[in-house]
């Protein structure tokens, strides 16, 4: 991991957002300080009569490609006549420029208010529009449809699907009150969903994206709670004698993991996501937990300090097959499996530096993504290329993303509040 | 090795400490008891919750319910054993070290002595490493505690286990001496 010239790209999407109904939250913003070595080099053009609305798209198109690391923005400045449509781009003015791919596009208001959006993705090197798409969107959709633009262009030049239409979830702490807070991925639109004088920690995102499962001490103990996004209601779906946590969806949405100590110790429990239907997975010797299943639906990763530390296993969810996957150290836990069920991201400690570690299941071999010495919770993009986590700096939690191959680092900053226990949401149905 | 234990001198006044963090004095690396911490976890708390679509209503928080006076009650005497009410613990451990046992016991007789009392053990952890395996090492340092009780003739049903993981730390300093604070079992009876 060599030192690499910081290239601040500090996207204040703050200053951007005129929610008038929004009070003062916990903004987070996104500053990129590595970035991958083969950036690919694309200019966004201003669209057209993009100044006559209050929020512009190409600049939220920018910013979201600039974010992942993978795209390095190109000077648009001064090219006359600006190009707006795929047939009037230039290729040798662009790839002069150092561009490999120009992104075009218009915004025209209709008589009903809506505006219609039209953009191109223009390859300059080898020709050709890539992908050419029109949307018909109120104002309040801009910001949405600006992030579907910059997930088709990622998809088309990457391979892989963007995730800049997700949604994340986090935990602010201000003073002594604690949030769960639900925003769109590059930190814009923060909302509140609880707020408490008691700790808060593992939101879990429902794999269709509208309930979030977490725990709560508001009463004195560690319950599960599954809350719906669009009402705000929520059930507490665990609340047995003893500790309730650690909850995890099944990937088909019906069934919670959960940690229970009803009976003795720390246990892994199936339920049915309304709470119903508890069962036991297994009668473990030492204390189980954090579960989270495969994508398969088939399997559970847990930590469990059976052999004398916590180290990671996996275990059928009939309570079969269970194999110990983690070896090297005295503490391996938190596993979060890869979307494409090949490997795990999870924190190993290393003397006294907590890190984030990626393991390939085939080869048994790990990757060290992040320096540490605190770092925890880590959740993975539902594409699998990037990992958000908690970190520590100065005493104050901060959020941190990271690429899957170590290479692109963010660091993620909420001004006034201290930050943790991120989750990825799903990708928008 | 003894650890001196401070009491402040009243629940009231714990009452008015329980925002103030312990003052580090020469004997900083040794844990303090205060009793604030028991009071305000007896309180009860409200959470306001909304839809991510809503403007996000934020509502506030119940007032803390404060213990009463200590009225010749053994639990509140100083000189009573009874009226410790943390159990520290090693790194990564969750042994009863021997200093605290007369503690525990003198918890655990005194609810073999009143069937009516009811006990949560409050397991914590520092805060290292994941929070969801800290809430069951935290819950390991419960429940040894609880066996011992049981153990001096407590009931089961006297009793509830439960741990807050590394959320709720006595001392919030990030070194050594903090986290030795933080690795504990808190005592709370019911009504406290």
């Amino acid at each position: 991991m060599s030192p690499r010239s910081r290239r601040p790209f500090l996207l204040l999407f703050a200053a951007l957002l005129a929610v008038p109904f929004a009070p003062a939250r916990a903004q987070l913003t996104i500053e990129i300080v590595g970035g991958a070595g083969t950036a690919i080099p694309i200019a966004v053009v201003p669209f057209e009569g993009e100044s006559n609305f209050p929020l512009g798209i190409s600049g939220i198109v920018a910013a979201d490609l600039a974010r992942s690391g993978l795209f390095r923005s190109v000077d648009t400045g001064g090219v006359s006549p600006r190009p707006f449509r795929a047939e009037d781009v230039r290729s040798d003015v662009w790839r002069g420029r150092g561009a490999d791919a120009v992104v075009v596009g218009s915004m025209r208001p209709r008589a009903d208010g809506r505006v219609d959006v039209a953009y191109a993705l223009v390859d300059v090197v080898r020709g050709g529009t890539l992908a050419s798409t029109h949307f018909t969107v109120a104002q309040a959709q801009f910001r949405a449809t600006a992030h579907r633009i910059a997930d088709e262009i990622y998809a088309k030049l990457t391979g892989d699907a963007g995730v800049f239409s997700t949604r994340i979830a986090y935990v602010a702490k201000q003073g002594a009150r604690y949030q769960l807070v639900v925003a769109d991925a590059d930190g814009a639109d923060p909302q509140t969903i609880v707020s408490t004088d008691e700790p808060i920690l593992s939101p879990r995102w429902s794999p269709d994206g509208n309930r979030i499962a977490y725990v709560s001490l508001e009463q004195k103990k560690p319950i599960v709670y599954v809350q719906n996004l669009a009402t705000g209601a929520r059930t507490a779906i665990a609340a047995f004698r003893g500790s309730n946590s650690a909850p995890a969806w099944s990937p088909d949405g019906r069934q919670l993991a959960v940690t229970l100590s009803r009976d003795g110790g720390s246990q892994l429990f199936l339920m049915n996501a309304d709470g119903t239907g508890v069962r036991r997975v297994m009668t473990s010797p030492g204390a189980d937990t954090e579960a989270s299943f495969t994508p398969d639906g088939k399997a559970l990763l847990f930590t469990s300090d059976r052999g004398g530390s916590p180290q990671i296993y996996r275990v059928g969810v009939d309570g079969g097959g269970v194999e110990r996957i983690t070896f090297e150290g005295s503490y391996n836990v938190s596993p979060r499996p890869l979307p494409d069920g090949k490997g795990m991201v999870y924190v190993r400690r290393d003397g006294n530096r907590y890190q984030v570690a990626i393991m390939d299941f085939a080869t048994r071999q790990t990757q060290v993504l992040t320096a540490g010495p605190l770092d925890e919770s880590p959740s993975v993009a539902p594409n699998g290329k990037m990992v958000l986590y908690a970190s520590e700096t100065g005493g104050r939690g901060i959020l941190n993303a990271v690429s899957a191959d170590g290479r692109v680092k963010q660091r993620i900053v909420a001004p006034s509040a201290d930050v943790r226990e991120p989750a990825w949401g799903p990708l928008p149905k | 090795m003894t650890r001196p234990i401070i009491f402040a001198a009243a629940a009231f006044a714990a009452v008015l400490l329980a925002g103030c963090q312990s003052t580090p004095t020469e004997q900083a690396a040794a844990p303090v008891e205060d009793r604030a911490a028991a009071s305000a976890a007896g309180s009860t708390s409200g959470a306001t919750t909304s839809g991510a679509g809503s403007a996000g209503v934020s509502g506030a928080a119940q007032g803390q319910q404060r213990a009463a006076g200590a009225g010749g009650n053994p639990l509140k005497d100083p000189a009573s054993p009874l009226s410790k009410r943390s159990v520290y613990f090693e790194f990564d451990s969750f042994t009863v070290m021997d200093q605290y046992k007369p503690l525990v016991e003198a918890h655990g007789r005194y609810l073999a002595q009143n069937r009516n009392a009811k006990l949560a053990i409050q397991g914590h952890a520092d805060e290292r490493g994941s929070r969801e395996y800290n809430i069951a090492l935290g819950q390991k340092r419960a429940d040894s505690v609880k066996r011992m009780m049981l153990l001096l003739g407590a009931q089961e049903s006297q009793i509830e286990a439960v741990s807050f993981g590394e959320e709720k730390p006595k001392n919030p300093g990030h070194d050594e001496s903090s986290w030795a604070e933080n690795r504990r079992v808190d005592l709370v009876y019911a009504g406290e």
